[in-house]
């Protein structure tokens, strides 16, 4: 394979395997920044793959046709949400550790979606949906040399979705009040609720964000990648994406970097054997390279990673 | 006896009555839960415990669960005694698994079994060594360091595996028998389960983990560590030496778990598609379990039953295994909202008071 054919066969499949993780980590921004600890997101990914997958199904059936993926994409945003719930209550309201209530709805999250699914099917996975969202070509921007066959052709609208999306959440989070009052209640909460701003809202608000965006992200795997769901769709992507956020410094574009990275890192080592110049490189170092790259960058070896201040502390008003 | 547990509510310790009320709680959504999939909860959950007390076979697979349980369970609490949360238990749980197989491979003779152990210990040490150093020298936190750990696990002990074990289809050769801790006489006596010595190590850790913490000069400093870093500073402790071998000690228990499933229950080790869990399992052994030696045999035996006990409920009454999960998921966040019960307990308390 020459050079050219190269990139063409990763760029995009670095594109496609990034795009729930964007989507993803931009969820974990909304909770992290403010001040909520999202370990949570791979749970919340695995409710979006299931409830996206059983809504295609669902609207399938119903005659939605190529409708239905999308449609579903919706059902997944707004359980993951729904489903958040779970951490936002118990972390938030009753106070319990961020960390273990995350680690429980991943529990939850495997647990109930696998159940639910042997309850439906009678077995460990789905039926295979129909009505995909298939990869197509961008009109005219495809036909431009070099850039078009590698960024525009054969693509998922997804991933421009993801992209377009991490400005706006950039816009949201840095350039409106709204996105002031966010990261005032993650950096210090008791400042923000001087100054009249409900702390304890504006987190579930933040949580519910983390799990509608999480839904879509694990809904856009399945629909897309998976085709179906099992209890090993999502195994691992939900940490990925936190990891993403964390080694983009819980910025909107540092996390779209670093899943993007992350994502081109997961097709060389699916693709390394194809590549001359690779296929000497043993595929475990293109596999762990997103972890040891995060483990890097917290300890400052790449650029220091400061999470935001209040992170993983309930709030408790008039304690200091 | 319930209303000593009651007054012991109203001190600081709320004793016992938390993570029952917990667990209570978990089985009851889990009976909602079947009832809204029309199942019959007094059906499964029947079956659900003769699946673990209906047979010597289910009872001795029960115990045999609750090994590496136990010992995951213990490596959680005791990184949490220090102040720090071990999620990597996981990942230190592997390493251990496949560094005891490759010396119970390599070694043969008298001592086999006891390297073989240690070879796990120290790996999974290893591994907890790494977000120990990093927590105590950058402040780097140790949760997303040790999920990190984790992956980086799975992919080079899968590598090592492919690459240079494998003996047939995914998973290395036997160990030795000199290695092996599987027992024929704890096999028969309990209809051929897969009981092994591993069970005895078990029970001999939780004896190790009270007695370091509570027994020790340097069990009270990590403790005092986990309590106030800053006074234990000031008390002349060194902080950063004490959090790194918390963590390093809790990764040796991990490592341990993951010899004896090497060592003991399959007696090889191969290549995982995904995690076992028995890692994120510990978690919530230690959390129910209130991070104590008693308390973690205990939740251990609770959570391995439920675990095995699923299979009947499936057979028996057609629940689906998965009920089981949610169920501990559950407990978890009770257990963990543990606010929400004493908020409750003290309404109730000052209802009584009033009278």
């Amino acid at each position: 394979m020459d050079i050219l054919q190269i990139l063409y066969t990763i760029i995009p499949a670095a594109l496609i395997a990034a795009t729930p993780l964007i989507f993803t980590a931009l969820g974990g921004l909304f909770s992290e920044r403010a001040g909520v600890v999202n370990i949570g997101l791979e749970g919340l990914m695995v409710i979006g793959a299931f409830s996206g997958i059983v809504a295609t199904l669902w609207f399938e059936s119903m005659g939605l046709g190529y409708a239905s993926p999308w449609l579903a994409l919706l059902v997944a945003m707004i359980i993951g949400a729904v489903f958040s719930l779970f951490h936002a209550v118990a972390s938030i309201t009753l106070r319990a550790d961020q960390v273990v209530s995350g680690v429980a709805l991943n529990f939850l999250a495997v647990g109930l979606a696998v159940f639910m699914v042997r309850e439906i099917f009678d077995r460990g996975q789905t039926d295979y949906i129909s009505a995909r969202i298939y990869r197509t070509d961008v009109p005219f921007l495809s036909d431009i040399p070099f850039i078009g066959p590698m960024l525009f052709s054969r693509v998922y609208a997804t991933t421009y979705i993801a992209i377009i999306l991490a400005v706006v959440v950039w816009y949201v989070v840095f350039k409106t009040p709204f996105g002031l009052r966010l990261r005032s209640v993650g950096e210090h909460p008791m400042a923000a609720d001087t100054m009249g701003i409900k702390v304890n809202r504006m987190r579930y608000i933040a949580v519910m964000l983390s799990g509608a965006f999480g839904g879509v992200g694990g809904a856009v795997f399945a629909i897309t990648t998976a085709g179906n769901f099992a209890g090993n769709t999502i195994v691992g992507q939900g940490f990925m994406a936190l990891a993403a956020l964390i080694f983009g410094k819980w910025h909107p574009f540092g996390a779209l970097g670093a899943a993007l990275f992350f994502g081109l890192a997961q097709a060389l080592s699916l693709t390394a054997q194809q590549i001359p110049a690779l296929a000497q490189v043993p595929q475990v170092y293109l596999l762990i390279a997103p972890y040891v790259l995060t483990i890097l960058a917290l300890a400052g070896f790449v650029g220091k990673a400061n999470p935001p201040n209040a992170i993983g502390k309930p709030y408790e008003k008039g304690s200091r | 006896m319930i209303k000593r547990l009651l007054v012991g509510a109203r001190g600081k310790s709320f004793g016992l009555i938390v993570p029952l009320i917990a667990i209570a709680f978990g089985f009851i959504a889990g009976g909602i839960i079947m009832l809204l999939s029309g199942n019959n909860p007094i059906l499964g959950y029947t079956a659900l415990i003769q699946g673990v007390f209906g047979d010597m076979y289910y009872f001795g697979e029960t115990l045999r669960m609750m090994t590496p349980l136990i010992l995951s369970g213990l490596a959680v609490a005791f990184a949490f005694r220090t102040g720090l949360l071990n999620i990597g238990v996981e990942g230190q749980l592997i390493v251990g698994w496949l560094a005891a197989v490759v010396v119970g491979i390599y070694v043969d003779g008298p001592f086999a079994l006891v390297l073989a152990i240690l070879a796990g210990a120290v790996a999974g040490g290893l591994w907890g060594f790494i977000p120990g150093l990093l927590k105590a020298k950058y402040e780097v936190h140790e949760v997303i360091v040790t999920i990190m750990m984790n992956y980086i696990a799975l992919h080079v002990s899968n590598h090592f595996i492919r690459n240079y074990l494998l003996a047939s289809g995914q998973r290395t050769d036997f160990v030795n028998d000199s290695a092996s801790l599987s027992s024929p006489f704890l096999e028969a006596l309990t209809d051929y389960s897969r009981l092994h010595w591993g069970f005895f190590i078990a029970i001999f850790a939780c004896v190790v983990m009270w007695f370091i913490l509570w027994k020790t000069n340097k069990g009270y400093e990590l403790r005092a560590v986990g309590y106030n870093k800053n006074a234990s500073s000031y008390a002349g402790m060194n902080v950063k030496t004490n959090i790194i071998l918390s963590m390093v000690i809790s990764g040796a228990f991990a490592g341990v778990g993951g010899a004896m499933e090497g060592l003991g229950t399959y007696g090889y080790a191969q290549i995982l598609s995904g995690f076992t869990n028995l890692g994120f399992d510990g978690i919530a052994v230690a959390l129910l379990g209130a991070s104590t030696s008693v308390g973690i045999f205990l939740a251990a035996f609770l959570f391995g039953g439920l675990k095995i006990g699923a299979s009947n409920m499936q057979s028996a009454a057609g629940v689906a295994p998965e009920l089981v999960e949610i169920v501990i998921a559950l407990i978890i966040f009770f257990v963990a909202s543990s606010y929400l019960i004493r908020w409750i307990l003290g309404r109730l308390q000052q209802n009584k008071e009033e009278k």
